[in-house]
């Protein structure tokens, strides 16, 4: 059995031990759930410890049949793109259970459920990166939609269950595009050289340009739906704002990223002819989403729904990096992945925190934090200056990387997206000052400051963004080869320096 | 080329302390101070033996550079970290750990009684950091680092009393306006990795000759821009009036003598493309030549004595950005008056915040008078810093804007009598402003406030202000004697050998202009504000001072052309996205629902059914297929 599917097996036994623990012993449950977690973080970095940097293709890899009459395969490996993305989901995993220690109480159903729900996501999301069959990646797609489904009507706030559905309607409706274009692939293929799902192997496909941008499409739009994509991405503020900070983490942080990954490793590779067609549009559409997403947020009451348009724009940078078709832009989108994981994280983290202590989530509740609560307001303002790609923190090199990727073939465009970078100091500075300067606000002059467990919690993400803001060379390495692979597989070099000697 | 293995030590040291003071809280408030002062004048001895080492080395071995690891590489983008020093990154080092040193000592006494004056040390070493790094960069994304650094100490320092809202604001504003000219330093960087394949200072010079004209005029522009925001020049000069809520130690570290002129520093070091791009150098005189202009006019109309010091700030630095228009020569005289201005603006910030430390924050002038009796100190080096930067020889200010208006006369033709007018023009209002304020603040009878009582600053205070009164007196002799600095900074910029063919005027004719005007705008302060002043200020006043009072309308139009704009974009867009666009979702959501209504009876409202719906009709159509294709 190979070590990437040990990783995977590892949450689901974490989950199944559960089920050993009587019911009412929560501190029990709360104690295995983040063990298993913290075990399948340990495997997760022993895997990328043993991973070959320099080695094309993909690593760890197992097949086996599964539904031997359509050549579906159980078929997994990884390259350095999905190594980075599941270290990020197991890092994650870990510190969102620690973050949000009580969160599953009060729910709908019991706490056992709350956590056999995050462990069974949390092989979801091994899988989805992990799945080199497209079936499989497709199945897998579509059933983490289920817990965190659950996870959101079950144990959110407000309008949850509306959010929840809101969520799963939206999704399955990509989903569905998607599978259409699955089953095309499938027939055509099985007409060419045999039915299969295998990834690589459809890679080589020859399909006419009307399929290739149909299909493209099939599988462009389910991604963009997940990445939200103005304007597909109503469903993310709505879900933000019901779901638990633990949740919203892993929704935005990892599950939507899948989205991003999937055009990386789905619609680049299988259909580059239909991505290059499609560029000037989804780069319009990444435009709009960094601006469209950057002014929205800076008109957010909520602080969840702050957080959630600042990552649609974000995720406009993602897609234009990726479309750019440039190794710059490619590896800076994957490196965006990552970064804006944590610093996501430490945003809905904290204001997760201070909701919990205000018992608001209104932007203008807050206000004076920095006197009463300074490390959190510190915690909050560290993750702020993430979101707004301070040079220094990790989120600069990918934002810079994208960017500068882009200009050297898209000026034009580049030039439009670096305007970004001003409102993003906007939002994030606006909300600064109204949660955490000025005079405190009544009602908040006894808020207690973060305890020993949510320090605990924060510190590996802040400490990630400091590091990898310094010293982002260990995953960039890991990110190079694959995204040259992808580009030279979907027939793309670089632009040469204008100017020659 | 020298390699070096501790100049990282410059950086690190600061760094560490300020890291070391925030993480250690209370514990460190006892003595949190004298580490971050100890440090801070570790790094001017460093600086110091640098400084001695250079000039014991000759030609090229006397720039020197340390590459630390490999920061970014993807494809052929590949940035070092590295550092480079050499003899414009020296200037600059010795200026800001030396001045940064003095501030340092003074601020111990200064910020004595604040509760948070460990956080305030921390964010001035981390300050220190990161200008040390934004001159010690090697390439422009390390000096982006920098560059972006400070504007995050400026904002913490701005904002360091943010409990009340109008500083918090104030803070804000001057980060929003520095990120507008940060998409001209990430533009900037971005063209020259597209036209040269390079961001490193070395690459891009290589590169210049081949480049098109075009793509060398957008760099120089984008260059400009980003200088435009960090030294608050036009258009973009609007928020360092407000950075004034900062403490003062810090109006004269970070807003006078050393961030605010990273501008200069930033073109002065990007000398190769202006050199080949007239039209940027053209740019760069217009900013330049109105900035001085409009700091100046601004000058004349405050009460705030640190909002005067802010305004006339600008106008200096205005005439600095000019003088970086005016070709190899005026680099040097740039880097010149910012040095001196960097002596004598901290020496009467810092006296200015001796006056508020005596007079209960008091900041309005119209309520001081007749101080250098209760400071004779603090008078005493206020005034020779008064004499310099009016530009009275021998003092330093004389030396290096008299140089700076000369050059600009000597641009030669309509430009050189516009550039050099305009540059006269700001040193007659100059004498005024800077006459008004030395006699509201020091001479005449005392307006003061009943409670009031000044009483001389401790020695903690005054030491520093009597070091930096003697740079304010002698630094600009020493720099011009057998053109010292003009010849060491030549490697740099090719300041060296350079005649102006163009002499509009003999050089002692300007001199003599120059000092002429002085005496002009000085005696007419002097008369007007001889006799009893208002300690209300008057309500009818020309036009003029009401314009120059409102900052000649630079808030009102950012904010007709931006702020309100940008607002009503973001309320109309709000209501957009729940209305239109998610309305149509919901619109769809509506529609299907509706007419699913007669197949009701099949549909139970669990969504769990739903998906089982989905999943087997999914699997029908896969069965389909497989039958169909057998």
């Amino acid at each position: 059995m190979s070590l990437l599917t040990v990783l995977m097996l590892l949450p689901l036994v974490g989950a199944l031990g559960l089920f050993a623990v009587p019911g009412e012993n929560v501190k029990a449950i709360k104690s295995i759930a983040l063990g298993s977690g913290i075990v399948t973080f340990a495997v997760s970095v022993l895997m990328a410890l043993r991973f070959k940097t320099n080695l094309s293709g993909f690593q760890f890899v197992e097949s086996h049949s599964w539904i031997s009459s359509f050549g579906i395969r159980y078929q997994v490996g990884i390259d350095g793109i999905a190594l980075v993305l599941i270290l990020l989901s197991t890092l994650l995993v870990p510190v969102v259970m620690l973050a949000s220690w009580n969160e599953s109480e009060g729910g709908r159903w019991s706490s056992r459920t709350y956590y056999i729900l995050m462990l069974v996501l949390e092989t979801m999301m091994i899988g989805v990166f992990a799945a080199t069959d497209v079936f499989l990646f497709y199945v897998i797609f579509e059933a983490m939609l289920i817990p965190v489904y659950f996870l959101i009507g079950g144990y959110g706030r407000g309008e949850r269950a509306a959010a929840a559905m809101k969520f799963l309607l939206y999704s399955l409706f990509g989903g569905l595009l998607m599978l259409a274009a699955l089953i095309g692939l499938y027939v055509t293929a099985e007409g060419q050289i045999g039915g299969t799902f295998d990834l690589t192997t459809l890679s080589h496909l020859q399909l006419n340009s009307l399929t290739e941008n149909l299909f493209f499409l099939g599988f462009f739009i389910a991604f963009a739906v997940k990445a939200p994509l103005w304007p597909l991405h109503t469903w993310l503020p709505t879900a933000a704002k019901s779901a638990t900070p633990a949740t919203s983490v892993l929704l935005l942080g990892v599950l939507d990223k899948v989205g991003t990954y999937g055009m990386i490793r789905f619609c680049l590779t299988l259909f580059p002819h239909a991505s290059h067609t499609f560029t000037p549009l989804i780069i319009i559409l990444s435009l709009i989403s960094i601006l469209y997403g950057a002014f929205l947020a800076i008109g957010q009451r909520d602080i969840n729904g702050l957080i959630a348009f600042t990552s649609i724009s974000h995720f406009g940078f993602i897609t234009l990096g990726i479309f750019a078709m440039t190794s710059q832009g490619l590896s800076g989108a994957t490196l965006y992945m990552v970064n804006h994981g944590f610093s996501t994280a430490a945003l809905f983290l904290v204001a997760g925190w201070m909701s919990a202590r205000r018992g608001s989530t209104k932007i203008d509740d807050f206000g004076g934090l920095q006197r009463v609560t300074p490390v959190m307001a510190w915690m909050f303002f560290l993750a702020g200056m993430s979101a707004l790609a301070l040079p220094g923190l990790s989120s600069f090199v990918s934002e810079f990387l994208v960017l500068v990727g882009t200009f050297t073939r898209y000026p034009v465009a580049a030039i439009i997206g670096t305007t970004g970078i001003v409102l993003a100091a906007l939002y994030v500075l606006l909300t600064v000052q109204k949660a955490l300067h000025g005079p405190t606000t009544p009602g908040n002059e006894n808020l207690t400051d973060l305890g020993l467990r949510e320090k605990i919690a924060i510190a590996p993400v802040v400490i990630l963004l400091v590091l990898l803001g310094f010293y982002p060379t260990p995953v960039i390495n890991q990110i190079n080869p694959a995204t040259a692979q992808v580009m030279a597989h979907a027939g793309f070099s670089d632009p040469l320096p204008k100017a020659g000697k | 080329m020298t390699s070096s293995t501790h100049l990282v030590y410059l950086i690190a040291l600061p760094l560490f302390s300020s890291a070391l003071l925030l993480l250690l809280g209370r514990i460190a408030d006892k003595w949190g101070h004298y580490v971050a002062t100890a440090v801070s004048a570790t790094t001017f001895l460093i600086g110091l033996s640098e400084f001695f080492a250079m000039r014991s080395r000759e030609g090229a071995a006397r720039s020197s550079v340390q590459t630390l690891f490999n920061w970014i590489s993807v494809g052929s983008f590949k940035v070092d970290a590295a550092l480079l020093l050499d003899q414009l990154s020296i200037c600059f080092v010795l200026l800001i750990t030396g001045v940064g040193t003095l501030i340092h000592i003074y601020s111990i006494a200064y910020m004595s009684h604040d509760r948070d004056r460990r956080r305030f040390f921390a964010y001035l070493n981390l300050f220190v950091a990161a200008m040390l790094l934004l001159v010690l960069g090697n390439s422009y994304l390390n000096l982006y680092v920098g560059w972006e650094g400070v504007g995050l100490a400026s904002y913490l320092l701005i904002g360091f009393w943010n409990e009340r809202p109008a500083y918090a604001v104030a803070a804000k504003k001057a980060f929003v306006a520095n990120r507008v000219g940060d998409i001209g330093l990430s533009l900037a960087i971005m063209i020259a990795f597209a036209q040269f394949g390079s961001v490193s200072f070395d690459g891009v010079k290589a590169g210049v000759p081949h480049a098109s004209t075009a793509a060398l005029t957008a760099l120089g522009a984008m260059i400009l821009l980003a200088a435009t925001g960090k030294s608050a020049q036009f258009p973009l000069q609007s928020w360092l009036g407000d950075a004034m809520a900062g403490p003062t130690p810090v109006s004269a570290l970070i807003h006078a003598a050393t961030m605010v002129t990273a501008g200069v520093y930033l073109i002065t070091r990007s000398n190769f493309i202006f050199d080949a791009s007239p039209t940027a150098r053209v740019l760069v005189v217009i900013v330049g030549a109105i900035t001085l202009l409009f700091g100046a006019i601004v000058g004349t109309a405050k009460d705030d004595i640190k909002k005067a010091l802010a305004a006339s700030t600008m106008s200096q630095i205005g005439y600095m950005i000019l003088a970086t228009g005016l070709g190899p020569i005026g680099y040097a005289f740039a880097i010149m008056h910012l040095l001196t201005h960097g002596f004598f603006k901290a020496s009467m910030f810092l006296g200015a915040g001796s006056v508020m430390h005596g007079m209960n924050d008091e900041v309005n002038m119209r309520k001081y008078g007749a101080l250098r009796k209760a400071m004779p100190i603090t008078a005493a080096t206020f005034g020779l810093g008064y004499l310099a930067i009016i530009g009275v020889p021998p003092f330093a200010g004389f030396y290096s804007k008299d140089k700076i208006i000369e050059t600009a006369f000597n641009a030669g033709g309509a430009k050189g009598w516009l550039l050099g007018g305009a540059a006269l023009l700001g040193a007659a209002i100059t004498a005024f402003y800077m006459t008004r304020v030395f006699i509201l603040t020091f001479t005449g009878k005392s307006r003061w406030d009943d409670e009031a009582h000044p009483h001389e600053s401790p020695s903690l205070m005054w030491i520093p202000m009597v070091v930096l009164s003697i740079g304010s007196v002698a630094s600009g002799f020493l720099f011009n004697s057998g053109n010292a600095l003009v010849n060491w900074l030549a490697p740099v910029v090719n300041s060296a050998n350079f005649h102006s063919e163009k002499e509009l005027m003999k050089p002692i004719v300007v001199s003599l202009l120059a000092l002429a005007v002085v005496v002009l705008g000085a005696g007419y302060a002097f008369l007007k504000y001889r006799a009893d002043v208002p300690v209300v200020a008057p309500e009818k006043v020309s036009l003029f001072t009401k314009a120059a009072r409102r900052d000649l309308g630079q808030d009102d139009l950012n904010d007709l052309l931006l702020v309100r704009p940008g607002q009503a974009l973001t309320t109309a867009l709000v209501k957009t996205d729940e209305n239109v666009i998610d309305g149509t979702v919901r619109g769809i959501a509506w529609l299907v629902q509706y007419l699913s209504y007669s197949s009701k009876k099949i549909q139970n409202g669990y969504v769990r059914s739903y998906a089982l719906i989905m999943a087997l009709g999914a699997l029908a159509l896969v069965a389909t297929i497989w039958v169909v294709t057998l």
